[in-house]
């Protein structure tokens, strides 16, 4: 069942929070999507632990924080958040709303969608190694969905982050073997995590190489061994049936690409009185739109997310007057605000 | 200051340092394609670089953050480097670096 709304907003960045702030305040209900597990777009999965100078009014703030405050600021407009998932389909229905759709399943249909997507969707990087895509999927994986899968395979892991320290301790237990191989002895990962890893090793219950994985071999989708290049730039081939690469997320333009909106440079031209794309009803704010004087700041964003609620606005109400009102005064937005 | 960039295509381009500039700003100022997604931040490992021949060790070392941040990039070598963590000086004159896949 399709979810109705007046607003489906694509990622939950900074920028399509605030978005639901001020399309809530003119009374307008929105529905997010965003790939990521959590609100905050690249302020969370980038620097959650950076400072930011420039937001007005905060001299200070980091972006784990910048994302809870206005995750605090948004909670009385109660928007549907579907986190995990890419906006996958843009669709035009018969009536003239739109219709998004995710590669979960969910559909969305509002007569107004706002991209909001920053640079894209964070998706795993992928390492630069000759025909990997034919092994992706089937033998090479970027995430582990079921850890029973890998029972009994011969498995090689690479990186030295959280992600490849935490899955080499998990699936040590099932796999028949386990091969981790990272750049350096040295690991961007938990300590205890480290250690834990060190005393597998110790046990000979996993092997440890500094290395890395320079090719793959196999037929069919499925890998038989790779070769390995060590620190000495030795190479030797190492027999396997599935590949695990963790070295975090990249940003992909992916699907918008395809949703027909006349991309200039991976980038939504707007008018910038409207914030609006070409395409009536899809409007476009943040880094992922473009227009002459475009500044790729956060504080840009916000001030790009109120015209396109006031434009917005027009287009799901068609019949209905819109009144310009200070939070400052108006006692019906302080009863929407919650604070009347 | 000159750096000499080459690309993954194998082309080389001759380009301006700007004192106090990092080279990953002026590499992406001149359009060459390094995503820099944290915009400068040592936080993504897409401006990875590697610096040719001696000049990898008349940089100043890189930082713990920066080996740190290195784990998360692709094709990691011994003389890799994030862009974004080297400053442009008059002595880096005639550096050499070459953009890591991607």
């Amino acid at each position: 069942m399709a979810i109705e709304t007046d607003v489906a907003i694509v990622g939950a960045g900074p920028i399509g929070l605030f978005a639901v702030f001020e399309l809530g305040l003119l009374d307008l209900k929105a529905e997010l999507v965003d790939i990521l597990d959590r609100p905050g777009g690249q302020c969370t999965e980038l620097y959650p632990e950076k400072p930011i100078y420039d937001i007005p009014g905060l001299p200070i703030v980091t972006g784990q924080e910048l994302t809870d405050r206005l995750g605090e600021q948004i909670k009385p407009f109660h928007a549907g958040f579907h986190f995990g998932q890419m906006a996958s389909a843009l669709e035009r229905l018969p009536d003239g709303r739109w219709k998004l759709s995710t590669d979960a399943g969910t559909e969305i249909v509002a007569p107004v969608v706002v991209i909001a997507a920053g640079a894209g969707s964070f998706v795993p990087k992928r390492p630069p190694i000759a025909g990997i895509d034919a092994y992706e999927g089937k033998s090479v994986h970027y995430a582990v969905r079921r850890m029973e899968a890998f029972r009994d395979k011969d498995i090689v892991i690479a990186g030295g982050g959280d992600s490849a320290l935490d899955w080499t301790i998990n699936l040590a237990p099932l796999a028949r073997s386990l091969t981790l191989v990272h750049h350096r002895d040295g690991f961007r990962a938990a300590q205890h995590s480290v250690n834990r890893m060190r005393e597998l090793a110790g046990e000979g219950r996993i092997a440890f190489h500094v290395a890395s994985v320079k090719a793959l071999h196999g037929g069919d989708g499925q890998l038989e061994a790779v070769t390995l290049a060590g620190a000495d730039r030795k190479e030797w081939r190492h027999p396997c049936d599935a590949f695990l690469p963790f070295f975090g997320l990249t940003i992909k333009l992916g699907p918008i690409a395809e949703f027909g909106l006349n991309l200039h440079e991976d980038l939504i031209p707007v008018d910038t009185a409207r914030f609006e794309s070409a395409t009536p009803g899809i409007f476009a704010i943040g880094d992922i739109n473009t227009y002459p004087g475009k500044l790729k700041l956060i504080l840009c964003g916000f001030h790009e997310a109120a015209l396109m609620a006031q434009a917005a606005f027009h287009t799901c109400r068609p019949n209905e007057k819109l009144r310009f009102q200070y939070t400052t005064s108006s006692s019906s937005l302080h009863r929407k605000l919650g604070v009347a | 200051m000159k750096i000499f960039a080459i690309d993954r295509n194998g082309k080389e381009h001759v380009l301006e340092g700007r004192n106090d500039w990092s080279v990953m700003e002026i590499l992406r100022d001149a359009g060459l394609p390094v995503a820099a997604e944290c915009g400068g931040a040592c936080a993504c490992a897409t401006c990875h670089i590697y610096v040719d021949g001696d000049w990898y060790t008349k940089l100043a070392p890189p930082s713990s953050a920066e080996i740190d941040m290195l784990d998360m990039a692709l094709a990691v070598e011994p003389n890799s480097r994030l862009s974004c963590q080297i400053t442009c000086r008059p002595e880096l004159d005639g550096i050499r670096v070459t953009i890591a896949p991607e």
